[in-house]
């Protein structure tokens, strides 16, 4: 019996089974509590997943090795973000110039500022990789630590946290930047915020959510590009 | 759904080599998506394409494939108490000037942009 639960238990089909069941309740408390922002399926199921391989005594290591089909699509994920810049691709026609300089100057800025203060704050080289890539959508952004040489984990989850913040309070700082544009403010919130700021930016006004869903897109991609270089060049 | 998988890791495939032909610091994904985003433009992909279709599959549980790279963050409770200052500050802080760069900017080039 203890040989079979010790068997069960490290197994893959229970690794699965626990993650797209923690998922699905974390679905579950997103829906019940109207979608509050800070209610984020994933985070829920990072916790309850968390939590039971702790309390089985279970190695992240065996997990991690348990669950390589879920994380192997990460790969093709993020390339199916091609599609939903593609559907917006119409809404860049007279918006080309703003599009080009803010989003490159908002990946630089918040890559450089994030890794500077880590630097100077004494949280050390490692960390100031690991939280680089943060504004990325959280697919790129475990990609791009992995390269830079950062701890993917953490980063995945510093990302969700970015984009939470931009769900809670983004629209709320927006307005207190005086930044009143639809377009402009979707542009902030995607470039910053990654998806969950985008479902945010959906819910405030339509057009404001096109926007933020482009850039969150171009600032994957800008990251991309500036994450390596400013790393070299920063530490 | 089969199609529209193969498209996507045909891409990926082809970002993959790329990256290593290169040598380019950048995750071949990412350039995958590069590929494919020029390849629905040429073709002008409509909603009704096999790839459309399984990338939206895809998109719409994208969270569920965070779970296993976010639960390795137990490992690392330790530093992250350790260094909660840096990584707070790091975040809130760098999250606000981005935001604060991008709506700006934006606004200061769509009034140039108007004044023409």
């Amino acid at each position: 019996m203890s040989e079979t639960w010790a068997w069960a238990s490290h197994s893959p089909v229970f690794f699965l089974l626990l993650t797209l069941v923690a998922y699905r309740i974390g679905r579950e408390v997103r829906d019940r509590t109207g979608g509050h922002a800070l209610a984020q399926p994933v985070l829920v199921a990072i916790v309850l997943v968390g939590v039971t391989l702790s309390v089985l005594d279970v190695d992240y290591a065996d997990y991690a090795d348990g669950t390589t089909l879920i994380s192997f699509l990460l790969g093709p994920a993020t390339v199916a973000l091609a599609v939903p810049l593609h559907r917006q691709a119409h809404r860049l026609q007279g918006f080309v110039v703003p599009l080009l300089v803010a989003i490159p100057l908002g990946a630089v800025v918040s890559v450089s500022t994030a890794v500077v203060l880590v630097e100077t704050l004494g949280g050390g080289d490692l960390l100031a990789r690991t939280i680089a890539p943060k504004a990325a959508t959280t697919p790129v952004s475990i990609a791009l630590s992995e390269t830079a040489g950062g701890i993917p984990s953490l980063t995945a989850v510093l990302t969700i946290l970015a984009g939470i913040l931009g769900a809670v309070a983004g629209p709320a700082v927006l307005t207190l930047l005086r930044v009143r544009d639809r377009r402009a403010r979707g542009l902030a919130l995607g470039a910053v915020s990654h998806g969950i700021g985008t479902s945010r930016a959906l819910v405030e006004d339509e057009t404001e959510g096109a926007f933020a869903g482009l850039s969150m897109g171009l600032t994957a991609l800008a990251t991309s590009l500036v994450v390596p270089i400013l790393v070299a060049v920063l530490l | 759904m089969i199609n529209g998988l193969t498209w996507l890791l045909g891409c990926q495939l082809v970002g993959e080599v790329l990256v290593r032909l290169t040598d380019a610091p950048v995750p071949g994904p990412v350039v995958g998506m590069v590929v494919l985003f020029v390849l629905l433009r040429v073709r002008r992909s409509g909603d009704d394409a096999t790839v459309v279709r399984a990338a939206a599959g895809l998109l719409r549980h994208l969270q569920l494939l965070f779970v296993p790279a976010g639960v390795g963050v137990i490992v690392y409770l330790g530093t992250i108490r350790d260094h909660a200052l840096p990584l707070v500050a790091g975040l809130v802080v760098s999250w606000a000037l981005g935001l604060a760069v991008v709506g700006w900017t934006t606004v200061a080039l769509e009034r140039v942009g108007a004044r023409r």
